[in-house]
This record gives structure tokens, sequence and C-alpha cells, in this order.
């Protein structure tokens, strides 16, 4: 039987001889750095569940009606005929909001560590426009189920593109192909959803991979391995400090895959609606434009970007500035490479003025999270009485607002003049866990 | 791995402290109690359902045959107790009354309940259900207090009785409570005893998949545990040898 796998390896090999070159390259002779800590587990926890919403969404194309008439039915039709069908959804729909969590923590790491910083600018863009097209990828797949919240929230962020000027309505139109979000409307969002930005997805993902393999992984120290001493047990001109990612990091990432799925599992057979978070409430009344729900808010993980469309206010008769202002949070993020000027990578050996200043970006990005979710509308009463919510939330979430975007202009501003006093960095990475 | 277990631990306590805040809409809702894993509940409500609201209310996802496979029944008695329209065994629960006449009825068509506790949650269905009462100004003689001027009339008086509302001192329109006027066959306790189980059935009628999911789910949840034990005893074999 060995004797046969051999056959085949050796016809293989001899007609693509690239092949095995390749697997080591990205596998066996790939040397990451090996004091990577728990926060390295994100990225290939994100490939993770990219596979997963793959897997199930093809499944749930199979039964799925992109119909505005039909979607509804069709959805309760998976979740109650089709065999293993609520299984399926609840593990897209877990999947879903599981990949933001993922991809957030993954995003935080590469602030917190300098991995955009030279040379992995290009890993950074490529990793921003994942992020990008997951939005819209999201955004387009949460429309589909044509629940009440899927039609607003669909009629709400589409029609923020009607505050351009000139071809605002007319760009609104265009997007949805009718005058509300419709037939048409689903039909596209459908094909967008399930094939254009997956496949562009996955371009990306291998790109950024492919350009990260280029020049190696970032760790928790900021050092760069290749510089340092030569040697390992396995090569002796590779990093003394690097490991095979195969087996090493396969091994402990599969310890990090158990601990996921096991939360994953938690939320999928014991919580799939999260209390309302994963499922709202509002998406089990069928799409109804004469029935507006009691508060239209887009799911959790827009809730950040959403609250500072909502806090900024209208200004020269123009309603633009917030759409504006929630592009650019996003935008922001692709500059980092170039608005951090410390040299610094690693926030262990960063100045305090840093730590601090990405600590209020952490709470400014929850406390508009909050403001988006109607959580600060809810709180608000409950812990001060009879006050003027409306002034207090705006305030609140104006401060939040001024903090996210000031954390750039400080970054730039204590990395460009040279205010931040950095610790020394060690030669060599330290521990390992 | 030893800062992960208690990171891992005081992420999960944050993400559930969060819950409760936005689990259900609205305040002042009655706690159900309901369960859909008492299937002796899950019977008894749906007998109520049957005899009083499948009048006017269909379930149009949820079919007889799924009925007596998850409420453990046979066919013959989903069909004798249950089908009031000479449906099939295979058919979905279909209200006998007509949309279009029932629209004109009582002006808006009773709607469909397959998804009334996903969609508003059970409390307020089980709030919904103990808080009708008679009110003169009501062109249909009730009124509810968790649904202002719902278009409903209350099947179940026979069994409640007749509820009748306390204002607000100097209000005419705020209700402050609700009281028994007249007793029905049921007691109070007996009554609420009977809408928990309604409750519970219209839970089930939400999600079916509901039953199969936590039955499955431990085993899940337990295997998730073995293999990153495994995982876990791999991983620290294999890393033996990186210093």
């Amino acid at each position: 039987m060995a004797n046969v796998f051999t056959n085949i390896g050796d016809w293989v090999n001899e007609r693509a001889p690239g092949l095995m070159p390749m697997y080591r390259t990205h596998m066996t002779e790939y040397y990451a750095p090996k004091n990577f800590n728990l926060w390295y587990y994100f990225g290939s926890l994100a490939l993770l569940v990219l596979v997963n919403q793959i897997v199930t969404g093809i499944f749930l194309t199979m039964n799925y009606n992109p119909s505005a008439a039909g979607a509804f039915d069709s959805v309760q039709y998976i979740m109650r005929d089709v065999e293993w069908g609520w299984l399926i959804r609840y593990m897209h729909s877990t999947g879903a909001s599981l990949f933001f969590i993922v991809v957030f923590l993954h995003m935080f790491r590469g602030i917190m560590y300098g991995s955009y910083k030279k040379p992995r600018e290009l890993v950074w863009l490529l990793g921003m426009l994942i992020f990008l097209v997951l939005m819209a990828e999201a955004f387009m797949g949460y429309v589909l189920p044509w629940g009440n919240m899927s039609f607003w929230g669909a009629k709400v962020i589409v029609s923020l593109f009607g505050t351009i000027p000139k071809i605002g309505g007319a760009l609104v139109e265009w997007i949805m192909g009718d005058f509300l979000p419709a037939d048409a409307t689903l039909n596209r969002f459908f094909a967008l959803h399930v094939i254009a930005l997956p496949l562009v997805l996955l371009l990306l993902v291998v790109l950024h991979i492919a350009a990260l393999h280029e020049v190696g992984s970032n760790n928790p120290d900021g050092v760069e391995i290749k510089k340092g001493p030569k040697g390992n047990r396995w090569d002796a001109l590779k990093p003394t400090d690097g490991i095979p990612f195969h087996p090493y990091y396969t091994v402990k990432d599969l310890v990090g895959v158990g601990f996921f799925l096991l939360i994953a599992a938690f939320i999928i057979f014991f919580a799939p609606t999260f209390g309302g978070w994963f499922l709202e409430h509002d998406n089990s009344i069928m799409a109804n434009n004469l029935v507006t729900p009691a508060e239209i808010k887009p799911v959790w993980y827009f809730t950040p970007f959403y609250a500072i469309v909502r806090m900024i206010p209208s200004f020269l008769g123009q309603a633009f500035w917030g759409v504006l202002a929630m592009f650019g949070a996003i935008a922001v993020l692709f500059f980092m490479p170039w608005i951090d000027r410390g040299k610094v990578k690693s926030i262990r050996y960063r100045g305090t003025g840093y730590k601090v200043s990405l600590g209020l970006f952490v709470v400014a990005f929850l406390g508009l999270g909050a403001v988006g979710a109607g959580v600060t509308a809810e709180v608000i009463p409950e812990w001060f009485g009879n006050v003027d919510l409306t002034f207090w939330e705006n305030l609140f979430g104006r401060v939040m607002t001024i903090i996210y975007f000031g954390f750039f202009v400080f970054l730039w501003a204590y990395t460009y003049f040279g205010w931040e006093k950095t610790k020394p960095v060690p030669d060599r990475v330290t521990v390992h866990d | 791995m030893k800062q992960f277990l208690p990171s891992l631990a005081l992420a999960l306590g944050l993400l559930a402290s969060t819950i409760p805040a936005h689990a259900e809409e609205g305040h002042g809702l009655m706690a159900s109690g309901s369960s859909v894993r008492d299937q002796a509940a899950l019977q008894r409500g749906a007998k109520l359902f049957f005899n009083y609201c499948v009048g006017c209310h269909s379930l149009k996802y949820l079919r007889y045959s799924r009925i007596g496979d998850d409420l453990g029944l046979s066919q013959q008695e989903v069909m004798q107790n249950f089908d009031l329209t000479g449906a099939r065994f295979d058919d979905p629960v279909i209200s006998p009354m007509p949309s279009e006449s029932a629209a004109t009825w009582f002006g808006k068509a009773p709607p469909d309940l397959s998804l009334e506790v996903s969609a508003k949650g059970a409390d307020w269905v089980y709030t919904y259900l103990n808080s009708f009462y008679l009110d003169p100004h009501s062109p249909i003689g009730w009124n509810n207090t968790a649904l202002p001027n719902a278009a409903m009339p209350f099947p179940l008086w026979e069994l409640q009785g007749t509820q009748t509302a306390v204002m607000k001192s100097g209000s005419s329109d705020e209700v402050e409570k609700l009281q028994l006027a007249h007793q029905g066959k049921l007691t109070p306790e007996q009554f609420q005893q009977a809408t928990r189980d309604l409750t519970s059935f219209l839970q089930y009628a939400s999600e079916p998949a509901a039953l199969q999911r936590e039955h499955y789910g431990i085993w899940v949840v337990l295997f998730l545990a073995l293999f990153t034990l495994l995982a876990y005893v791999l991983k620290k074999e294999y890393w033996k040898d990186v210093h």
C-alpha cells in the first residue's frame, strides 16, 4: 500500500516539480518566530471561519430562494425541513459574527505589535482590503434572510450613499435596482454574496499569506528574527529563533482551533441568537416596508462605524459628513504604516503615550459600538434617570468619535516629532509560552 | 497558555454580561418560565393552542407530522385532536379562517404565530396572554396592557375569567394594575400554568430545532473538550524541544 502512495507521489512530482518546494516554503521550511502568544491564534482561526462560511454557504445556497417572495420562507424551510439545515444555518450565522470577533482581534494584534511596519506594509494593506470586502460580504449576507431588520438595515445603509451631493439619489436607485430594497436588490446581493465577493476574498487571502511569507512573521517582541543569528536544528542558514511552521505551529493552532470550536459550539447549540446579538428578534418578521422596527440598527459588528454616522451633525446643508467620517474611520486604518513613524514595533518596548492612547482607542471603539447598538439609549435612562437622552448620548458618542480619530492624529505627532520615549528592544526574541 | 485560560474566562464573562442588557426588548414583562424541554407541558400547550387559537391563527411553518414526532404523539392522536380543517398529516397548520374575511372582521388579519416567540420573546407572549382586560371603550370590548388597543378579543376568558383595569389616580387611560373581577374555570395559579404551557408550545413552534440542538449540543461540546485536551497534550509533546 505504501508503495502505491509513493508511486503516485513520484508520478505527480515528476509532472509538477514545483509542488513539494511550495509546500516546504510555506509549511515545513517556513520559519516562524518561536515566541508567538495567544494573539497569534486569530490568523489561522480567521482562515478556519472562512472555510466554514464557504462550506456551510454552499449548502445554504442549495436550499435558499433568492426572491423577495420566497427568501423568508426558504430560510424557515432550511430551519425546519432540510436535514440538519438548522445546524448549517446556525454555523453560518454564528460564523459571521465570530469572523468579525476574530478579525477585530487579529487586526488589534497587528496594531499592538506594529506588524504593519516596514517591511510588512503590503501585508497590512492586503489585510485591510480583506476587512473591507468582508464588511461588504457580511452586509449583503445579512440582507438575504429578508427579515424586517434585513430590509430596514439595507434601506438605511444603502441610503447613506444618498447623502452624496448631486449623484446620491441616482446612486441609491442604481445600487438597489428599485426605489426600495426589493426583488432586484435581493437578486444582486445574492449573486455578490455567494460568487463575486467570496472569490475576491479568497484571492486577497492568498495574497495576504503570500505577502506575509515573503517577509516573515512579526512577533510579540517586534524583533526581526531574520536579522538575528543564523542557524537552527533544521537549516544552517535560517534564523536561530525560527521554528518550522509545520509541525510546530500547526499543532499549536490545533489547540486554538479546539478552544475556538468549543466556544462556537456553545453558541450554535445553546444560544444561536446570542440574546438577539447574532440573530435579531425583528428578523423573525418578514420584510415589510409598511412596518418599521422600533429601532433600526445594524448587526453588532457594524455598530461602531454606524455610530460615527449618527454622531456627525449635518453641516452646510449637507448630511454627507457623517458618511464621509464613517468611511474615513476605515480608510484611516489603511494608512497606519505611514501614520505611525515610531521605529519600535512592539507595545512591550513603546512609550507610555502609545500604550495609553491605544487603550483609549479600544475604549472609543467599544463606546461607539455601544452607541450604535442602542446600548447607551437603554443604559443612560437606567443609570441617570430622567435626563436629556439625546444630549448625553450625542455628547458621549462625539467624545468617543473624537478619541477614535484623535488616536491617529496623536500617534502621528507622537512619533513624527520624536516625543516617544521607547525602551531598549532586545536583540533576540524573549520568552515563549 | 497560562494567561490564556483566565483571559478567555474574562472575555466570555464580559460578553455574557452584555447579553441581558439587550436580551428582551421592552421592560416590565412577566417572566414566562417557559421551556421546550418539558414534553408534557408542550402537549398541554398544543392542546390549548388547538382549542383556543387555531380558529384564527395559523402556524404555517409547522407541520402536523412534526408536532407528532416532537411531542411524542401518534398520527392518530394528532389528527383526531388537532386537525380541524381536514388537512393531511404532512400539511402545515393553517387556520380555517379565511384571512381576507378576518381582516374585515377585526380590522387586521390575525398574524401567523409560527415565529411569534422568536420575534417578540417568550416573556412578551406570556405577559400578553395574562394582560387582557374588559374595556368598555374598545370596539371589541377587550384591551391589553402589553399591546394597547390590540384588535384581538380574549379567547381564554372562560379559563381566566375577566380582568378589569384599575386606573392610575387622576388618569383615565393609564392602567395601574389589572384585577380579576370574575374568576373563570381556572384559579389564577392554574391559568398562569396554562399560559406558561401555551407559551412553551409557541416557543417550540418558533424553533422546533431547539429540541435537537440541545440534544446533540452536549455531545459536540464533550467531544470538542476531549479534542482540545488531546491537541494540548500533542502540542506539549511537540514543543518539548523548543527553548
